[in-house]
């Protein structure tokens, strides 16, 4: 017997609202791996130290804009800082968002000022735009260098556990709503911002491997062994976690659990046994055991990693919608469930979240023809290509 | 000279970092505008506290409050303020519940032995610790002095957290004004000094409204001489939607 109470028959929170932790999360995720190298000294990460910090921030900038679509009202949407409620998990976004957005810009823009300069020195658009981002200073010395470092340093050190907030308040939105048993449990915010690593790491190997690919670099075997080794335990951690909230629930067998092991053998049987977990969790296991335990030829390993992380991305994004969109599919009557797929064309659409998703890449590119994002990699040899 | 452009660089980021300060101060100048209900300027209610119940075996499923909810509100099509559900149970325990397909037909008959069948109206539960009201991020809900648990449309940012909050499902976004909406115990109509439209239409007396400050009201003496429960209280949201007879199969 399905009963759903009358107002849930369409789900208030759509892909939008999926697509919104997803980004925040490629955002938490990239800029703990460059944290790793400028706090933690994780030398060999140097070659994508850039490209991850500059990639957390376009998905920063980006985070929003599915929220935007999403409002009713999305012109007052500045009201979530102007009056906040601050007994609302939400009010707290404006201010996590902003502090963090404003400490990214002030990393990228200290850790980056000499590319800046350099860049700015030369003519054309690029230059003039520069210019205006050094503030017309284009002149820099050694004790300013030293001084950029260390802010940088600084910035990276608070950044961490900014990124850690930005994110598991994400997770605290949906684990604090006392209303939903899919949702409401505390493990979901440690949930969300282990995924969020994972998801972070997986996008920079996978752009990080396709540019390297495409331009013919020679990969800096350091740098994607070691990302590849963060990877596989941030995933063990992360899926280790996910089956163990879902298998506390289900050993307790509380009320609860007769409803949501119905939700989970009907509505969510695909989209979470067999894909988030048993394809996308366990196969990118493998592969990243496999491209880590054993010695590979580097372009098999190289391959393993890629599919890996590509697969870890879906796995995220999967571990989103069975979050925000199951829990929304199971009704407060305990009784039934709701339905709910995309449509393609509509305001909160798939074509409009696919858009949303690439515009980050898009920025990306434009941002590495301003200033590279991966700085001095050599060109394959001729000879060298059979191992790329 | 790089002194100078250092201490430029200097102004610039007490600047930026002034900036957060600034929209703080504003923040705790303005506040949050819960508390500011259309209670506060009337006056005349203060010192009521609106409360609801529902003696479900009163309740014949006519649906007429449905319909009078909805010509009194102007209640969007496929949304309710209120609704009543049938619950039949059958001699080995299934529990089946369903509403009207089309709130104008009301409940149709249907085939199949029930050992106890009956109806139970919902609304909002106007409850004393609203997830609602905890859940807003701009304080768009608020609950009025006199009890009632509001909306207020002109700060709605339309989120829809309120909507996944709230227990009872009883909360929804407007396809037209895309802001939350929700039952207000007709708060045009109670604070005129008339019941709302549900409790006027009912023709058994199943819902009853009064005022639970008021020791002598029909709601209070009720509620002091009867038993009743309160529909998840887990929840820890104390309700003032109060139910007599409510079987244990009600969630």
């Amino acid at each position: 017997m399905n009963f759903v109470l009358p107002n849930e028959v369409n789900v208030t929170w759509t892909v939008m609202i999926v697509l919104y932790p997803y980004i925040t999360g490629l955002v938490a995720g990239a800029f703990i791996m460059s944290s790793l190298y400028h706090v933690f000294g994780r030398l060999e990460l140097k070659s994508i130290s850039r490209f991850s910090l500059v990639s957390a921030f376009v998905f920063l900038l980006f985070a929003p804009l599915p929220l935007l679509i999403h409002l009713g009202e999305p012109l007052r949407s500045f009201n979530i800082m102007i009056t906040p409620n601050f007994n609302s998990a939400m009010a707290g976004f404006g201010f996590i968002y902003s502090a963090y957005l404003l400490l990214v810009i002030l990393e990228i823009w200290f850790s980056l000022r000499g590319e800046f300069i350099r860049c700015a020195r030369g003519i054309g658009w690029k230059a003039g735009l520069c210019r205006i981002v050094v503030m017309f200073n284009l002149e820099e010395t050694d004790a300013e260098r030293r001084a950029d470092g260390k802010i940088t340093r600084f910035l990276a050190g608070m950044g961490i556990p900014l990124a850690c907030l930005l994110h598991g308040y994400v997770g605290f939105l949906f684990g604090s709503l006392k209303a939903n048993p899919w949702w409401s449990t505390p493990l979901m915010f440690v949930i969300f911002i282990f995924s969020a690593i994972v998801s972070g790491i997986a996008v920079l190997i996978f752009l990080y491997l396709i540019v390297a690919w495409i331009n013919r670099w020679e990969i800096d075997r350091a740098c994607v062994n070691s990302m590849a080794r963060y990877l596989w335990g941030f995933m063990m951690v992360a899926v280790s976690l996910e089956l163990l909230e879902i298998l506390s629930i289900a050993y307790k067998q509380t009320e609860e659990w007769e409803i949501l092991a119905r939700l989970i053998e009907t509505k969510l049987f695909l989209s979470y046994i067999v894909l988030q977990f048993l394809i996308f969790s366990l196969i990118p296991f493998l592969f990243l055991g496999i491209a880590v335990l054993f010695r590979l030829k580097t372009r098999i390993a190289d391959g393993l990693i890629w599919l890996a992380s590509s697969m870890l991305l879906i796995q995220v994004l999967l571990m989103r919608w069975n979050v925000v969109i199951g829990g929304q599919l199971l009704s407060k009557s305990m009784r039934g469930f709701t339905s709910y797929f995309p449509g393609l064309l509509e305001r909160e659409g798939l074509v409009v979240a696919v858009v949303i998703f690439t515009l980050p890449f898009g920025i990306l590119y434009l941002f590495n023809r301003i200033i590279p994002l991966f700085p001095s990699h050599p060109k394959l040899s001729e000879g060298d290509s059979s191992n790329s | 000279m790089s002194d100078q452009r250092l201490l430029s660089r200097r102004n610039v980021l007490k600047g930026l970092a002034a900036a957060p300060g600034i929209i703080l101060l504003s923040t705790l100048k303005t506040g949050p505008v819960s508390g500011a209900g259309p209670g506060d300027a009337a006056g005349k209610i203060k010192g009521h506290l609106w409360g609801y119940a529902v003696d479900t075996r009163k309740c014949i499923g006519c649906y007429a409050c449905v319909r009078a909810c909805s010509a009194e509100n102007d209640v969007p099509a496929g949304f309710f303020r209120t609704w009543v559900e049938r619950y039949r149970v059958q001699a080995d325990g299934t529990v089946s519940v369903d509403i009207p397909s089309d709130p104008d037909e009301g409940f149709q008959p249907v085939e199949g032995d029930a050992v106890k069948a009956f109806f139970v109206p919902k609304i909002c539960n106007h409850c004393a610790k609203s997830v609602c009201n905890q859940v807003c991020p701009v304080g768009a809900a608020y609950t009025a002095p006199d009890g009632v648990v509001l909306v207020d449309d002109a700060h709605c940012i339309g989120c829809g957290y309120c909507v996944q909050a709230c227990p009872y499902g009883t909360r929804f976004i407007h396809p037209v004004t895309h802001h939350a909406s929700k039952c207000t115990l007709c708060y045009h109509r109670i604070t005129r000094g008339l019941q709302p439209a549900c409790v006027m239409a009912c023709p058994t007396g199943a819902r009853m409204f009064g005022d639970l400050n008021d020791p002598d009201d029909r709601l209070s003496i009720i509620l002091q001489q009867r038993r009743y429960r309160v529909l998840r209280p887990e929840m820890g949201t104390h309700p003032r939607c109060y139910y007599l007879g409510l079987d244990a199969e009600v969630i």
